[in-house]
């Protein structure tokens, strides 16, 4: 990989989305090898970067050069794997036939598919139409349509949202196992708490970074207790600036 | 370009539709439904072997626009498209993909409908079985490029439906079905000369009442493979990978 161990390096961008500013110039990087939380409030652009870095997203200027490629680029096509926020995979499918269908874009076989079911947990579900499945399993049902490719970087947007303590713990376990493999994630989330399972932190609020450390430098440099509170700590610190 | 991208996707849509009996269900016994509605109001006449032919120009037509604008833009909304573009697989693959599934559909819809035309209503042709066959799902492949540039327009699966009478409906009126294209007024002889479906209805028309009409037919399916290839550029230009 070009760019030494930096996975998304992401400089000056500006996004206009629905007539307004959304993204104010975020320059940030994303080491490889590491599971990298973007946390920050609903409507704080998460997402919008996100999509900036699968490359679907239009951008008014700046820079995103994903694992030494332009964003979008053709040949990263195959490299990056992508969870939207909803879930988006075929309703009126069973989990089996999205993840196969999925994978076989990227030229993934079918036992990477029964693989990849297999790490989300729905084995016992891969049978089943999307549509009779409960939202989270819906979510887990999407994931299983990026890991089947075995992407060397995995771009997810809350994939999180809506599920029990048990599977998200599972979740992010795997997470780091799929980091200590060797490949790279960008992971969104609203809830505080899991900011401690990342490597890294990217805090975003109102289209602007407000950090890019690590979960004991957020604590270290405000002081708190827990990630919810530093994070309000720094929000608080930003408005009184 | 990647056609084994392509045949993976067509065949995604072929287990969608699989999956939807009561939608197969329709495809299929609609057009007879209304073919013997046809036979019987016009029972005695030769009228039907005029109007029978056309409908079965007509179906696969309108059927495949519906489907393709809703199917298509179901992808938009539920984020699946955005998904499938940031795969290798590219616009055009996507496109011939469910033309490849909703041909295959048409093929089906017109061997069971001129089956019934012709064998139970007693529609009689001069040309050989095939052509219609052949015309038909050509008109199928028409009505699914139109309905995927609609889509591109539509941001609600409420407007995706109400292009059907705005696109459709007008094509259905001036095709020849109603009055005889000849004898409409010239503007809309003209408008009429240009739009697809009436060629597709010309060329229906042609198989079933003279047996030798082997130019004129030729030309009827270049201007439709004209149209099919020019709705279906346009609307590759409404699936945009990067979105606001
Ligand atoms: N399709 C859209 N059209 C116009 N504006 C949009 C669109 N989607 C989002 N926005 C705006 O962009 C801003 C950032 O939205 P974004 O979806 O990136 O936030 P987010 O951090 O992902 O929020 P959440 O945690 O709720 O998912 C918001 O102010 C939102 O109103
Ligand atoms: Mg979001």
């Amino acid at each position: 990989m070009k760019n030494g161990d930096v996975a998304i390096d992401v400089s000056g961008l500006t996004v206009r989305r629905g007539g307004r500013r959304v993204l104010h110039g975020v320059t940030v990087a994303v080491p490889a090898g590491q599971v990298v939380g973007l946390l920050g409030p609903s409507g704080g652009g998460k997402s919008t970067l996100i999509r900036a870095v699968v490359g679907v997203q239009v951008v008014e200027s700046g820079a995103v050069t994903v694992l030494g490629s332009p964003a979008g680029s053709p040949q990263l096509r195959r490299r990056v794997g992508y969870v939207t926020q909803s879930p988006s995979v075929y309703a009126d499918l069973t989990v089996r036939e999205n993840v196969r269908y999925f994978g076989s874009l990227v030229g993934a076989d079918q036992s990477a598919a029964e693989e990849a079911i297999a790490l989300v947990d729905l084995g016992s579900h891969a049978e089943v139409r999307v549509q009779n499945l409960s939202g989270g399993q819906r979510s887990r049902a999407s994931l299983a349509a990026a890991l089947v490719g075995r992407p060397e970087l995995l771009v997810l947007d809350e994939p999180t949202v809506g599920l029990d303590p048990v599977l998200r713990r599972d979740l992010w376990a795997l997470f780091s196992r799929l980091a200590a493999e060797g490949r790279s994630l960008l992971v969104s989330s609203h809830v505080m708490d899991e900011a401690t399972r990342c490597d890294r932190l990217l805090l975003l609020r109102n289209g602007r970074i407000l950090a890019d450390t690590t979960p004991d430098g957020l604590l270290a440099e405000t002081g708190a207790a827990d990630a919810e509170s530093a994070f309000l700590a720094l929000i608080e610190r930003e408005v009184a600036a | 370009m990647n056609p084994r991208l392509a045949f993976l996707t067509g065949g995604r849509v072929l287990r969608q539709i699989k999956a939807d009996p009561r939608t197969v269900g329709l495809l299929v016994v609609v057009p007879c439904v209304l073919m013997g509605l046809l036979a019987w109001m016009y029972h005695g006449t030769p009228i039907f072997d005029l109007i029978g032919a056309a409908l079965l120009g007509v179906f696969p037509f309108v059927v495949m626009f519906v489907v393709t604008s809703v199917a298509t833009l179901r992808e938009r909304t539920s984020g699946t498209l955005e998904r499938l573009l940031t795969t290798p697989l590219g616009k055009a693959d996507f496109m011939i993909g469910y033309a490849i599934a909703f041909g295959i559909a048409a093929v089906v819809q017109a061997v069971v409908a001129a089956a019934f035309a012709v064998w139970v209503c007693g529609l009689s042709i001069a040309g050989a079985l095939w052509v219609l066959i052949l015309v038909a799902v050509l008109d199928a492949v028409l009505g699914m490029a139109f309905g995927l540039l609609a889509s591109g327009f539509a941001r609600t699966e409420f407007q995706a439906v109400q292009f059907m009478p705005a696109l459709v409906l007008p094509q259905v009126l001036l095709c020849g079905l109603l009055v005889p294209r000849d004898q409409l007024p010239d503007v809309l002889r003209w408008l009429s000369d240009v739009l697809p479906l009436s060629y597709a209805v010309d060329a229906m028309q042609r198989v079933t009442t003279s047996a030798d009409v082997a130019g004129d037919l030729v030309s009827d399916v270049l201007v439709i493979l004209a149209w099919i290839v020019a709705s279906l550029l346009l609307g590759s230009l409404t699936l945009r990978r990067r979105t606001p």
